[in-house]
C-alpha cells in the first residue's frame, strides 16, 4: 500500500502555508502524519498537494497565556503536552485523554491539533476539546476566526474547517475552579480506539450539580454533548438523577453495529462509563 | 547418534544462533535481498464475490510511468498450468475405501471469465517500483457482470444455494463420513446425552512479514532462481518447474529468513507461479511482497468451522458415543482437500476413550477468500467441540468437567493405543505414547481447582464472575513421507548441514545443529545450517504440521552417525589403525588409548581426495532421509481461569496454565517458547481475532486496526509443565510441538468463561469471545 | 545499493526516474552519518531507509502504523517511520536498528537481553521492539512497569506470545521480571 502521487511543499511560514490552501489544488496539511498518512497509504485520500506545516517552530508550543488557557500550537505533540507539567496539574482531563490515544510511539508524533482536524468520531480529542469549552484559532488567507469546540465537530471526519483553512492552535481555558472531571473509556484492545469513550466535567454548588458537560464518542456520529443528560444532572445530586441520566442516554443515543462491537454493546457501555464518570468527577469536586 | 552417553547439546536451553544477525539489523527477509534493477509487482484483483469478467483493458496500464509489463488471464493462460496443492490434495489408499469426495478443482494463474472470491488475481502489474505498479492498478478496466454468490457454509449445502464455482454440479468440494461401533445404541443405552452446534470462526494467519517473493533469471545457467518466503521450498520448486515448463533442475528455490508463517506460507498460491514466470519471461529480477491488505483479504484464510456434535455417556459420565457432523468453509475452491476437514474429524476424540464413533466432514465452497491449514489445521476446531460438548456434559450429570475427563482418558498401560479409526495416511490410526492421567492431575493441581470453587463460590457473592476451563487434545505430529538431510565437512573442517525444513523462526539453525553435534562428535560453534534451499538437497517437504523436529531431525541423526563412521573410517585409513578404535569428540579424531596421535576434520578433509580410499569414494558427505512410521503424538491440557465482568464484557485472564508432552526435548528453552508462542495465537483467536466479511462477500477486517492480533497486555504469563513420553516412533524419542500450544486456547477459555457465567445459563457455541458477544450471552443465554 | 563516496558521504541509489510527484533534496543524519538524497514526495521513510539506503533492519509489517515493526527514533524518539514521509527527514536525526551496536561492537544490554531470554523467534519484528524501547531507554531513568507494558503493546509479535519480550524489556530496564514459567 504506497501513496497516490501528490507534491509536497513544507511551509516556510502559517501564511505560506495558508497561501497554499487558498491555491486552487486539492490539499491537505500534514503536521506528525499519524491520522492522514494512514490514509494515504490505502490511497483512501488523494490530495494533489501535501502541506507540512511540521517545520513551523511559531506553531510549536503548549504554554499558558496570560489569561490562563492552555494554549496548543498545530505542531505539538501529544507526548509533548503530555511531558508538560502545567498539563497535569491544570488540565488533568486533557492529559488523561490523551495518554488513551494510541501508542507511546504515535504519541511522539500525533499532534492534538491534528486529531482535532482530523475528528474520528472514536477518537478522544474531540470529546476533549468540546468538554473543556476549547476554543480553536483558524487561520486563512482571508481571515482569522475562532470557532468553539462544540461548533467544531459537525461529522465524522467532517469539522468546520474549510479546505484553504488551517487549524492552528487549541485553547483551553483553565476549568471552572473546583471542578470535577473524569475521563473514561472502553476498547477491545489497548491502545486502539475507544469503542465507547466518556468525558465529564461537573462544577459543585451547595451540594448539587452547578454545571455539566457530559460528551460521549464512539457511539455513532461525532462525539458530542448529552444535553438532556446534563440538564438532568444539573440542579441534583448526581445518585439522585441516575435513572434520569440512563434513560435520557437510551433515549438519545443511536450507535450501529460495527466489525468491533455491538449497537447493544456500545449502548450498555456507554451508560456504565457515564455512570462511573460522573460519580468520579462528583467525588472529585471540591 | 544422541543417546544419554554421548548427548552433550541435547536436552540443553543453549541461546540461539540465529540473534545476532537478526539483533543487529542484518537478517536477510525476502524483501531485504539487494538485487539491481529489481522491478516490481501488484495485482489487480476481484472487487466482486462472485462476477463473470466481460472484458479487462489494460492499454491504458501499459503506458503509466514506470510500467514494464502488465499481464491478464489471456496472456497466461496458455503459458502457465493452473495450480493444484497436488501433494495436499492426494488421497491416501485407506481413506479412498471411505468413498470420500476430493474433487480437484485448480485455480486459474489469472482469472479469466469468472472472479469467485474478493481479492482473486485478475492481472499483474510490472512497474519500475510497487508505486508506480500501484499507480497503474488504478487504470485497468475491467468489467464485470455479477453472479449470485453465498458466503454461509451452511446455507451454501441448501439444494437452492447459488454456486460458488461456475460448474460444479454443487458447492461440496470435499466430504469424508468415518464411522465405527453402533453410535445409535450407545445413544440408546446413554444416561445422558449432549447434542450441540459449536463454531469457529473465520482466521488469518497473518505472520508479521507477509508472503513474498523474488525471482531472477540466471543468464550464466539459464536457470530461475526464487528467494522465498515458502514453508516448502521444494514444493515450490516442482510446482513453478511444471507449471512454466521448466525442469525442475532448472529452478532454484531459496527460503531465506522468513518471518513467521504458521501454515499461511506452507500451501502454494497462484502468485507464487505469477512472479518467477514473470522473470522467466522477461529476463529480469521481479519482486512480489503482499502488503497487509492481500495478506488479510487475499492469502489464505482458516478455521471456519462448524461441529454439530453429539456426545452420550452413562450415569458415571464413560461416554458411550460420539457422533459430530462437521462443516468446514474452504473458500473459492477446494485447494487442500482433505487436510483440514480430516485432520478435525482424525482429532476429535482427542485423548478419550470412545467405541462408538460416527464421523462427518464436509469441505463446503462458498465465495469467500481460500483457506489453508493454520497452526493446528483443524485440531483446535475439533477441539473447541469436542472440549465444550464434554463440558456441557459435565454440567448435565453435574459433574466436576475435570473429572469427566478423567474417567474417560486413555491410560499409560494402554499405549500404544489403537481407536479404530484411520489416520491421514488411512492406516489405522495408533497413538504411540503418552500419560494424558498425569497431565490432567498436574493441571488439577497447578491451577489449584478444589481452592479455586471455593473462592468463586465467594467472589459470585460479591457480585464477581470468576470461571475456570480446561482444554484437552492430542496431536499426531511428525507427518510424512519423509525430511532428508545432508551433511558434509567442509575444507575448512566446519560441518555443514542440509536439509529441506526451513525456519521461519523456530531456531532450526540451533536446535538441528544441536542434534547434529552430537550424532558426530563435534562442537555446535562448528556446524552451520542452510535449511530450505534446494540446490543443496534434491527432495525435501518442508516445515508444516508439527513435522520438523521428528521428520528432519531423525534424518540428522541418521545422516550424523553415517557420516561419524565415514570419518572414523578415512581416519583409521589414514592413521593405520582399527576403525573400532578410532573415536570422535569435540572434533578432533583420535586412537582410544593414545590420545597424542589425533587428527582434526580440517586435516582430514585434505588428506581425504588423496587416500587410495580402499572403497574408492571421497570426500565427506553424507544423506540420509527419514520416513516416519506412525506419527508420533504429543498432547497438551491447558488450565485457565477468568474474571468476566458482565457490564462491559471485559475477560481477563487471571491464570494460564500448560501442561503438555512433546517426547524428549531437544532445547527447551525454544520448546518452551513455540508452546507459549502457539498460546499467545491462540488467545488471539478466542478473543479478538474473526475475519469478517459484509453480506455482499466485501472483506470488513482488512487492516490490523479491524482484525484484532493480540498484543502484550492480553497475553498472560503462562506457566507451563512438561511430562516426557519418549515417542517410540523415532530413534531420537522426540515429538513436534510447534502448533500444539495454539490447539488449546479458545477452548479453555471458552470453558472458563462459560463457568464464569454460570448464573446466567449461559452456552458458549462460538468465538471470538470478545465484549460483544459476552455482552451477547449474558443478556441472551441462547445465543450463538 | 548505497555506497560511499570520495568525501565519506553515503550516496543512496538512484530513485526511478518514471515517478510522476515532486522530487525534493534532503540531508540528513542516519546513525551518526551525514545523507543527502532525492526522493520523491510520495516516498514512505521505510522504503527510503530500505530500499535506497539498503538498512534492511527496518521492516515493513503494516503501513497502517499499527504493528510498529517499523519503528525508528527520530530525533531521539520512537517513531513509525511508515507514517512519516522521507521528505519529512528533511535536516533530522535519525536512527535505525543498524545503529545500535555498531558491527564490531558487542550488542547492547537490550539487544543482548533479547538474546538472553529467547525473546524473539523469526526476528521480524524485534527491530521495531528494540527501537521502541530503545526511544524509552533515551528519555533516562528506569520507566515505571506500567510504562514499559504500554511501550509494549505499541509493537506486534506473531510468534513469541510475548511474554519473553516482556522479561528481555524487564531484564534491560533492571526492573524485576515477571513470575518466571516454571518448569516441572
Amino acid at each position: 500500500m504506497k501513496p497516490a502521487p501528490f507534491d509536497y511543499v513544507a511551509a516556510r511560514s502559517v501564511e505560506h502555508a495558508v497561501e497554499l490552501l487558498a491555491g486552487g489544488t486539492d490539499a491537505k496539511v500534514i503536521a506528525g502524519g499519524q491520522s492522514l498518512m494512514p490514509v494515504l497509504n490505502m490511497r483512501l485520500g488523494r490530495p494533489e498537494l501535501v502541506v507540512d506545516i511540521g517545520r513551523l517552530d511559531v506553531l510549536n508550543h503548549v504554554r499558558i497565556s496570560d489569561s490562563g488557557a492552555l494554549l496548543v500550537g498545530a505542531t505539538a505533540t501529544q507526548a509533548q503536552v503530555l511531558a508538560h507539567p502545567d498539563v497535569n496539574r491544570g488540565w488533568p482531563l486533557l492529559a488523561t485523554a490523551v495518554a488513551n490515544i494510541g501508542h507511546p510511539q504515535i504519541r511522539n508524533r500525533g499532534t492534538i491539533c491534528g486529531s482535532l482536524a482530523h475528528n474520528d468520531p472514536a477518537a478522544e480529542l474531540p470529546a476533549t476539546a468540546i468538554v473543556l469549552d476549547a476554543t480553536l484559532r483558524i487561520q486563512s488567507s482571508r481571515r482569522i476566526r475562532t470557532v468553539p469546540a462544540e461548533q467544531m465537530f459537525v461529522g465524522p471526519f467532517m469539522t468546520a474547517l474549510t479546505p484553504d483553512e488551517l487549524l492552528v492552535e487549541a485553547e483551553f481555558p483553565p476549568p471552572p475552579a473546583g471542578a470535577g472531571w473524569s475521563f473514561r473509556e472502553f476498547a477491545t484492545r489497548p491502545g486502539d480506539f475507544a469503542t465507547v469513550g466518556v468525558a465529564v466535567q461537573l462544577v459543585r454548588r451547595d451540594g448539587v450539580v452547578a454545571d455539566a458537560r457530559l460528551v460521549l464518542f464512539g457511539v455513532g456520529g461525532s462525539a458530542a454533548r448529552v444535553h438532556s443528560a446534563e440538564e438532568a444532572l444539573t440542579g441534583s445530586s448526581p445518585s439522585r438523577v441516575e435513572d434520569q441520566v440512563r434513560a435520557q442516554l437510551k433515549a438519545e443515543l443511536d450507535p450501529a453495529d460495527d466489525v468491533h462491537a455491538s449497537a447493544g454493546l456500545r449502548r450498555d457501555l456507554a451508560e456504565k462509563l457515564t455512570i462511573d464518570a460522573i460519580a468520579e468527577a462528583w467525588a472529585r469536586c471540591a | 547418534m544422541a543417546d544419554g552417553n554421548s548427548s552433550r547439546f541435547f536436552g540443553r536451553s543453549l541461546a540461539r544462533v540465529e540473534d545476532d544477525r537478526l539483533l543487529r539489523g542484518q537478517g536477510c527477509f525476502v524483501d531485504d535481498l539487494d538485487i539491481p534493477n529489481v522491478v516490481d509487482i501488484a495485482f489487480v484483483r476481484s472487487p466482486y464475490a462472485h462476477a463473470r469478467i466481460l472484458s479487462i483493458d489494460v492499454t491504458a496500464a501499459r503506458t503509466m510511468p514506470g510500467v514494464v509489463a502488465v499481464y491478464d488471464g489471456a496472456s497466461v493462460v496458455d503459458r502457465i498450468k493452473p495450480l493444484t496443492n497436488s501433494e495436499e490434495l492426494r488421497v491416501p489408499e485407506g481413506i479412498a475405501a471411505l468413498n470420500p469426495v476430493v474433487k480437484i478443482q485448480p485455480a486459474p494463474i489469472l482469472a479469466v471469465d469468472e472472479v469467485n472470491y474478493v481479492g482473486q488475481p485478475i492481472a499483474m502489474i510490472v512497474a519500475e517500483t510497487r508505486y508506480l505498479a500501484e499507480d497503474a492498478l488504478e487504470v485497468i478496466e475491467v468489467e464485470y457482470e455479477t453472479l449470485p454468490a453465498v458466503f454461509d457454509m451452511e446455507a451454501a449445502l441448501e439444494p437452492d444455494a447459488p454456486l460458488a464455482l461456475q460448474g460444479e454440479a454443487d458447492n461440496i468440494g470435499v466430504y469424508v463420513r468415518h464411522s465405527i461401533g453402533d453410535v445409535a445404541a450407545g445413544i440408546a443405552a446413554a444416561a445422558a446425552v449432549v447434542e450441540e452446534t459449536f463454531a469457529t470462526q473465520r482466521y488469518v494467519a497473518a505472520p508479521i512479514e507477509t508472503r513474498g517473493m523474488v525471482a531472477q533469471s540466471d543468464p550464466f545457467t539459464g536457470g530461475l532462481m526464487v528467494w522465498s518466503t515458502t514453508q516448502t521450498p521444494h514444493r515450490v520448486r516442482d510446482h513453478v518447474a511444471e507449471s512454466i515448463g521448466l525442469s525442475v533442475d532448472e529452478v532454484r528455490v531459496q527460503s531465506v529468513d522468513v518471518g513467521g508463517g504458521f501454515g499461511q506460507k506452507g500451501i502454494l498460491v497462484v502468485e507464487e507461479l505469477l512472479v518467477p514466470f514473470a522473470a522467466h519471461d522477461m529476463g529480469r529480477a521481479v519482486r512480489w511482497i503482499a502488503d497487509r491488505h492481500e495478506n488479510l483479504t487475499a492469502d489464505a484464510h482458516a478455521r471456519e468451522q462448524v461441529h454439530h456434535i453429539t456426545l452420550a455417556a452413562d450415569a458415571d459420565g464413560y461416554l458411550l458415543a460420539v457422533k459430530d457432523r462437521i462443516v468446514v468453509n474452504l473458500g473459492c475452491r477446494n485447494m487442500v482437500g482433505l487436510v483440514v476437514p480430516y485432520n478435525a474429524l482424525c482429532h476429535l476424540i482427542g485423548p478419550y476413550k470412545v467405541r462408538n464413533v460416527d464421523l462427518e466432514a464436509t469441505g463446503v465452497l462458498t465465495n469467500t477468500t481460500f483457506t489453508s491449514p493454520y497452526r493446528g489445521a483443524g485440531r483446535p476446531e475439533a477441539t473447541f467441540a469436542m472440549e465444550r460438548a464434554m463440558d456441557r456434559l459435565a454440567a448435565k450429570l453435574r459433574m466436576e468437567p475435570a473429572e469427566l475427563r478423567e474417567r474417560n482418558l486413555i491410560r499409560p498401560d494402554e499405549m500404544p493405543y489403537r481407536t479404530g479409526l484411520l489416520d491421514r495416511r488411512g492406516l489405522p490410526q495408533e497413538f504411540d505414547s503418552g500419560d494424558y492421567p498425569e497431565m490432567l492431575s498436574r493441571a488439577v493441581d497447578m491451577i489449584g481447582l478444589s481452592e479455586f470453587r471455593q473462592k468463586q463460590e465467594l467472589a459470585r457473592h460479591e457480585g464477581r464472575h470468576l470461571g475456570v476451563g480446561f482444554a484437552l487434545y492430542l496431536e499426531m505430529t511428525g507427518l510424512g513421507p519423509f525430511e532428508g538431510a545432508r551433511v558434509e565437512v567442509m575444507p575448512s573442517g566446519r560441518v555443514r548441514l542440509y536439509t529441506g525444513a526451513p525456519s521461519q523462526g523456530q531456531g532450526h539453525r540451533t536446535v538441528f545443529a544441536q542434534l547434529l553435534a552430537d550424532a558426530l562428535g563435534v562442537n555446535l560453534t562448528n556446524i552451520d545450517v542452510v535449511a530450505g534451499d534446494t540446490a543443496s538437497i534434491p527432495y525435501g517437504v518442508g516445515t508444516i504440521a508439527s513435522r520438523a523436529l521428528v521428520t528432519a531431525g531423525n534424518a540428522i541423526n541418521q545422516a550424523g552417525g553415517l557420516l561419524k563412521q565415514r570419518i572414523l573410517t578415512h581416519a583409521a585409513e589414514f592413521l593405520e589403525a582399527e576403525v573400532a578404535d578410532m573415536q570422535l569428540e569435540g572434533g578432533r579424531i583420535s586412537v582410544k588409548g593414545t590420545p597424542a596421535v589425533e587428527l582434526s576434520l580440517a586435516e582430514l578433509i585434505r588428506i581425504v581426495p588423496k587416500l587410495a580410499g580402499g572403497s574408492g569414494s571421497d570426500g565427506l558427505s553424507e544423506t540420509s532421509y527419514f520416513q516416519p512410521p506412525n506419527y508420533a503424538t504429543a498432547s497438551g491440557l491447558h488450565a485457565t481461569i477468568v474474571e468476566v465482568d458482565p457490564a462491559t464484557g471485559r475477560l481477563d485472564i487471571l491464570d494460564y496454565v500448560v501442561v503438555h508432552e512433546a517426547g524428549r526435548i531437544v532445547n527447551p528453552m525454544i520448546a518452551d517458547a513455540q508452546v507459549v508462542g502457539g498460546v499467545g495465537q491462540g488467545i488471539g483467536g478466542a478473543l479478538s481475532e474473526h475475519m469478517q466479511y459484509d453480506d455482499q462477500g466485501q472483506p470488513i477486517t482488512s487492516t490490523f486496526m479491524d482484525y484484532l492480533i493480540p498484543v502484550s497486555s492480553m497475553v498472560p504469563d503462562i506457566r507451563l509443565d512438561e511430562i516426557v513420553c519418549p515417542s517410540p516412533t523415532n530413534q531420537l524419542g522426540v515429538k513436534g510441538l510447534g502448533e500444539g500450544g495454539a490447539v488449546g486456547p479458545p477452548a479453555a477459555l471458552a470453558n472458563a468463561v462459560e463457568d464464569a457465567l454460570q448464573p446466567f445459563d449461559a452456552i458458549v457455541r462460538s468465538g471470538p469471545l470478545s465484549p460483544s458477544r459476552i455482552r451477547d450471552l449474558v443478556r441472551d443465554p441462547n445465543h450463538s | 545499493m548505497s555506497f560511499r563516496g570520495s568525501e565519506g558521504q553515503i550516496h543512496p541509489t538512484t530513485p526511478p526516474l518514471s515517478e510522476p510527484s515532486g522530487w525534493h533534496d534532503i540531508s540528513l543524519t542516519v546513525n551518526g552519518e551525514p545523507v543527502s538524497a532525492q526522493v520523491e514526495s510520495r516516498l514512505l521513510l521505510t522504503d527510503f531507509l530500505r530500499h535506497r539506503l539498503r538498512l534492511t533492519g527496518t521492516h515493513v509489517g503494516c503501513e497502517q502504523g499499527s504493528c510498529g515493526a517499523c519503528s525508528v527514533l527520530l530525533d531521539g524518539v520512537a517513531v513509525r517511520s511508515c507514517l512519516t514521509l522521507a521528505v519529512q527527514a528533511n535536516g533530522r536525526d535519525l536512527r535505525t536498528v543498524e545503529g545500535l551496536a555498531g558491527p564490531d561492537e558487542p550488542l547492547t544490554a537490550l539487544q543482548q537481553a533479547f538474546h538472553e531470554q529467547h525473546g524473539m523467534q523469526c526476528g521480524f519484528c524485534t527491530p521495531g521492539f528494540l527501537m521502541s524501547l530503545a526511544g524509552l531507554a533515551e528519555h533516562g531513568g528506569t520507566p515505571s512497569s506500567d510504562e514499559l507494558d504500554e511501550h509494549l503493546a505499541g509493537n506486534f509479535c506473531r510468534c513469541t506470545g510475548y511474554v519473553n519480550i516482556r522479561k528481555a524489556a524487564r531484564q534491560a530496564f533492571g526492573l524485576p521480571g515477571p513470575e518466571e514459567a516454571s518448569r516441572g
